[in-house]
C-alpha cells in the first residue's frame, strides 16, 4: 500500500528524518515508538504532505502513486487519514457541515455525486456510535471546547466518516484517560480490514495492548533502528529506549 | 498546498465579480453644485416648496462645514464640484408587466441572479429597485396596500405622503448632522419609503436593490423606515456596482423611526465596487444610519461589508424610551487596499435599555480594518446594559486590524461590557481542512464563514445564503 524508501526530511535547515524505509501492506498495522524528539510526528507530517518539511531525498510511492508529488488535500483524498495529535479547533463550524463539506470533496475527486443527506445522516449515526460520541458533539463546532478525550475521539469518528485506505494515528493515546483509551482503541479496531492499514505512533505500549500491532518499529535520531513483531513494546516497556540507543551508538 | 504568503496574495488578488456596465440613456444634470442644481433637482422630481427649502437650508450648513479627518483612512478627497447630482434612467413608458421592461435592464438583473420574476415567486420578497436614484419598479405594492404598509420609492413619498415625510424627515438624522449627511439631505434624490401602520406585522421581507449605474454620478439615497406603535418589519438593503476606474461617492442616509412597542430589523448586503488590485478605482462609502426607539422599541441592524474602496459607516439607535433595545451584528472584510472605518453608535437615553455591539472584521492584502464604536450612557438612563464585542481576523502581515471604543457613561447604574479578540486564520487550520480532502479554498469559506456565522445567523434565510456566497467570492481567487 506504501512504501517508504530512505526518506529524508529538514525543517528550516535542520534534518529530522534521516533515511525511513518502511512498507506497509493492506490488512497490516505498523506501529511506531520511540523516545522523544526522535522524528515520529514529523513523519506523520511529512507522509500527510506539511508544507514546512523539505523533502531531500528518498520516494514515498502509495498505491503506485508517487505520494510526494501530491498535494495535502489530494493525499487525503487518495485515502491517507492523518489522526492528529492536537486536533485544531474550528470556531462556528459545525462538525456535521466539516464532515459533509470533506466527504463531498472527496467524492467530487473521484468523480461522484454529493452523498445523499439521508446516507450521510444515517453514517453519521452509525460512527458516532462506533466511539460512543454524544450526538450533540456531531453538531457542535469541531473541537471547540471538547475535552482532550472528545478531541481524539472525534478524530476516530472523522477516520471512521471518511472511511481511508491509510490511517496514521498520531499519539492518539496521549492525554486519553483508561476509559477514552479503550473506546479509542476499539473504533479503531473496528474500522479494521483487509483493505486498508495504519501506522500507530506512540510513545507509550499501553495503546498496543488495545490496538494489537502486527510490527513494531523503533524510530529514534531520524532512523527506524530496530523493527519487530509486537512482542519488541513488551520489551521497550520493560527496557526503555535506552539499550537500543546503546547498540545504535555503537553502530555508529 | 501553497505557502501562506502566495495563498494570501491569491486572495487578495480576487477580482471583482459584478463589474459591468449598462448602457442604458440617462437624463442628467450638469456637473456641480449650487443653489441652482438644487433647484432643478428638485423642480426635476415636483417637489412641494418646503422639501426645496429643506434642501436650501442643507446646502447652506454644508457649504460651512468641513470634511471630517478623524476616521482612520484616507483617500484623495473628491471634488465636489465635478460631480453630477442628479441622473436618472429615461422613463420609456409604465409599464404593465414585465414583460415590457427594458431587455437591458432585465439582463442587467440577471447578472446580478435577482430576476423579478424569480422574486416574485419566492417566498414573499418585495424589491423596490433603485437604479441611479430613480425607482424602476416596484412588486407586491398592491399586497402592502391591503395591509395599509407604504413601501415605495422616497420621490413617490413625497407626492403621496407628503405629511409622513415631513414628519420624520432628518428627525433622526439632522440635516447638519455632519458633513455627508448634510450633502445628502441638500442633494438626494430618491431611495426608499417605508411606513407599518400601528400593530401592523408586515408579512414578508422588504427590499431594497441599490446600483450605481451611470458614470460620475454620485448616489446619494434617503431612507426612511416609520414603524408606528406595536408594528414590525424586517427590510433588506443589497447592493452591488458596475466597475469604474474614477471613485465613486456614495452618501446615503438611513433613518429609522421605532414608535412604543415596535420592532425594526434592518439588514444590509454591501458590495460596492472596491477598486482593482491596485487599489484604483471603487466605491467611497460614506453613510449615515441611524434609528430612534421609543417606549420598549427594538431595532437591529445587521450589515455584511465587502466591498467598496473606503467605507465611514456607524449604524447607531437612539434608545429614548424606556427599556428599548438596539442590536448591532456586523461583518466587515476589507482586502487588497480597501479600507473601512465603521462600528456602531449607542445611545442611552431611557431607563432599562439594552445594547449589543457583535462585529466581525476580516483583514486581508494591505488593507484597513477599524472598529470604532460609541456607547454612550446618558444621565437618566438607569440600569442601561451594553455588550459589546468586536473580533478581527487577519490574513496576512500586511493589513491591519484596529479598535477604537469610545465608552461615555453618565449613570453609576449602568453596566457596560466590552470585549475584543484579534486571531490570525491558522496554517494549523487550513491544514486541517486540507488533510480532510478540501481544497484552499473551500477551507477558507468554512473557516471565515464559521468565524462569521453569529452575523449570519442573524439575516433573513435568502440573504443568509446570498451573504455566504459573497464572503466567498470575495475571498475567491486563494486557490490558482
Amino acid at each position: 500500500m506504501i512504501k517508504i524508501e530512505n526518506l529524508h526530511a529538514s525543517i528550516d535547515g535542520q534534518p529530522i528524518l534521516k533515511g525511513i524505509n518502511l512498507e506497509v501492506k493492506p490488512g497490516e498495522v505498523h506501529a511506531i515508538m520511540g523516545p522523544n524528539g526522535s522524528g515520529k510526528s514529523t513523519l506523520a507530517s511529512v507522509l500527510a504532505g506539511r508544507e514546512e518539511y523539505e523533502i531531500t531525498e528518498g520516494s514515498v510511492t502509495f498505491e503506485g502513486k508517487d505520494l510526494l508529488e501530491l498535494g495535502a488535500e489530494d493525499r487525503a483524498r487518495e485515502g491517507i487519514f492523518l489522526a492528529f495529535q492536537y486536533p485544531v479547533e474550528i470556531p462556528g463550524v459545525s462538525n456535521i457541515n466539516f464532515l459533509k463539506t470533506a466527504i463531498n470533496e472527496i467524492r467530487k475527486y473521484k468523480g461522484e455525486e454529493p452523498m445523499p443527506a439521508k446516507d450521510f445522516l444515517k453514517r453519521v449515526k452509525e460512527k458516532s456510535a462506533l466511539v460512543e460520541l454524544d450526538n450533540s458533539l456531531a453538531s457542535r463546532s469541531v473541537n471547540e471546547g471538547f475535552s482532550g478525550g472528545e478531541k481524539k475521539r472525534n478524530e476516530i469518528f472523522q477516520m471512521a466518516m471518511l472511511d481511508p485506505k491509510l490511517s496514521i494515528l498520531d499519539e492518539t493515546d496521549s492525554g486519553l484517560d483508561i476509559d477514552a483509551l479503550r473506546i479509542v482503541a476499539n473504533g479503531v479496531n473496528k474500522l479494521k480490514s483487509a483493505d486498508n492499514a495504519s501506522i500507530v505512533i506512540t510513545h507509550y505500549q499501553r495503546l498496543l495492548d488495545y490496538i494489537v500491532p502486527d510490527f513494531v518499529h523503533v524510530l529514534y535520531n531520524g532512523k527506524i533502528i530496530k523493527s519487530g513483531p509486537k512482542e519488541l513494546a513488551l520489551e521497550l516497556e520493560e527496557k526503555g529506549y535506552d539499550w537500543l540507543k546503546k547498540e545504535e551508538a555503537l553502530e555508529v | 498546498m501553497a505557502s501562506e504568503d502566495e495563498l494570501l496574495a491569491e486572495v487578495t488578488s480576487s477580482e471583482y465579480k459584478y463589474g459591468f456596465y449598462t448602457n442604458i440613456e440617462s437624463d442628467k444634470a450638469p456637473k456641480g453644485l449650487n443653489e441652482d442644481i438644487i433647484r432643478l433637482i428638485s423642480a426635476k422630481k415636483n417637489e412641494p416648496e418646503w422639501l426645496l427649502e429643506y434642501r436650501l437650508s442643507a446646502l447652506k450648513a454644508w457649504q460651512e462645514m468641513i470634511e471630517p479627518e478623524w476616521a482612520h483612512i484616507s483617500y484623495p478627497k473628491p471634488n465636489f464640484q465635478d460631480l453630477h447630482y442628479y441622473s436618472a434612467p429615461k422613463p420609456k413608458k409604465v409599464l404593465d408587466s414585465l414583460d415590457d421592461a427594458d431587455p437591458e435592464l432585465l439582463e442587467m438583473y440577471k447578472k446580478l441572479g435577482i430576476s423579478i420574476d424569480e422574486q416574485k415567486k419566492l417566498a414573499g420578497v418585495a424589491v423596490d429597485i433603485v437604479m441611479d436614484s430613480v425607482s424602476v419598479k416596484t412588486t407586491f405594492q398592491d399586497k402592502l396596500y391591503e395591509l395599509g404598509i407604504i413601501f415605495c420609492s422616497f420621490s413617490e413619498a413625497v407626492q403621496k405622503h407628503p405629511d409622513l415625510v415631513r414628519k420624520y424627515l432628518g428627525t433622526v438624522v439632522p440635516k447638519t448632522d455632519n458633513f455627508y449627511a448634510a450633502l445628502n439631505a441638500a442633494v438626494f434624490t430618491d431611495g426608499s419609503f417605508c411606513y407599518i401602520p400601528k400593530g401592523v406585522r408586515c408579512p414578508m421581507e422588504l427590499s431594497t436593490y441599490f446600483r450605481i449605474n451611470e458614470a460620475n454620478t454620485g448616489q446619494f439615497e434617503r431612507t426612511l423606515v416609520i414603524a408606528d406603535e406595536g408594528s414590525y418589519v424586517s427590510y433588506l438593503e443589497g447592493c452591488t456596482a458596475p466597475m469604474r476606474d474614477e471613485n465613486q461617492l456614495h452618501a446615503a442616509v438611513v433613518e429609522l423611526v421605532a414608535l412604543n412597542n415596535a420592532e425594526i430589523k434592518y439588514s444590509t448586503i454591501q458590495n460596492w465596487y472596491p477598486g482593482n488590485k491596485e487599489g484604483k478605482g471603487g466605491i467611497y462609502n460614506f453613510v449615515t444610519k441611524r434609528g430612534l426607539c421609543e417606549t420598549n422599541a427594538k431595532i437591529s441592524w445587521t450589515q455584511v461589508e465587502t466591498g467598496s474602496a473606503v467605507t465611514w459607516k456607524y449604524p447607531g439607535c437612539i434608545l429614548k424610551g424606556d427599556n428599548s433595545i438596539g442590536e448591532f451584528y456586523s461583518v466587515a472584510v476589507t482586502a487588497n487596499h480597501q479600507q473601512a472605518d465603521t462600528g456602531s453608535k449607542m445611545i442611552h437615553v431611557g431607563k432599562n435599555t439594552k445594547s449589543t455591539i457583535i462585529s466581525k472584521g476580516i483583514s486581508a492584502g494591505v488593507s484597513n480594518n477599524s472598529y470604532r464604536g460609541l456607547v454612550n450612557i446618558g444621565k437618566k438612563a438607569t440600569n442601561a446594559r451594553n455588550f459589546t464585542q468586536c473580533d478581527s481576523l487577519l490574513m496576512g502581515d500586511k493589513c491591519g486590524a484596529h479598535t477604537f471604543p469610545y465608552i461615555e457613561v453618565g449613570n453609576k447604574t449602568a453596566k457596560v461590557e466590552h470585549e475584543a479578540t484579534t486571531s490570525k486564520i491558522g496554517e494549523d487550520q487550513i491544514f486541517y481542512c486540507l488533510q480532510r480532502g478540501m481544497d484552499e479554498q473551500t477551507a477558507i469559506g468554512l473557516i471565515v464563514n464559521g468565524y462569521c456565522k453569529e452575523i449570519l445567523n442573524q439575516l433573513p434565510m435568502e440573504f443568509a445564503v446570498e451573504a455566504q456566497k459573497l464572503l466567498e467570492i470575495s475571498l475567491e481567487g486563494s486557490v490558482g
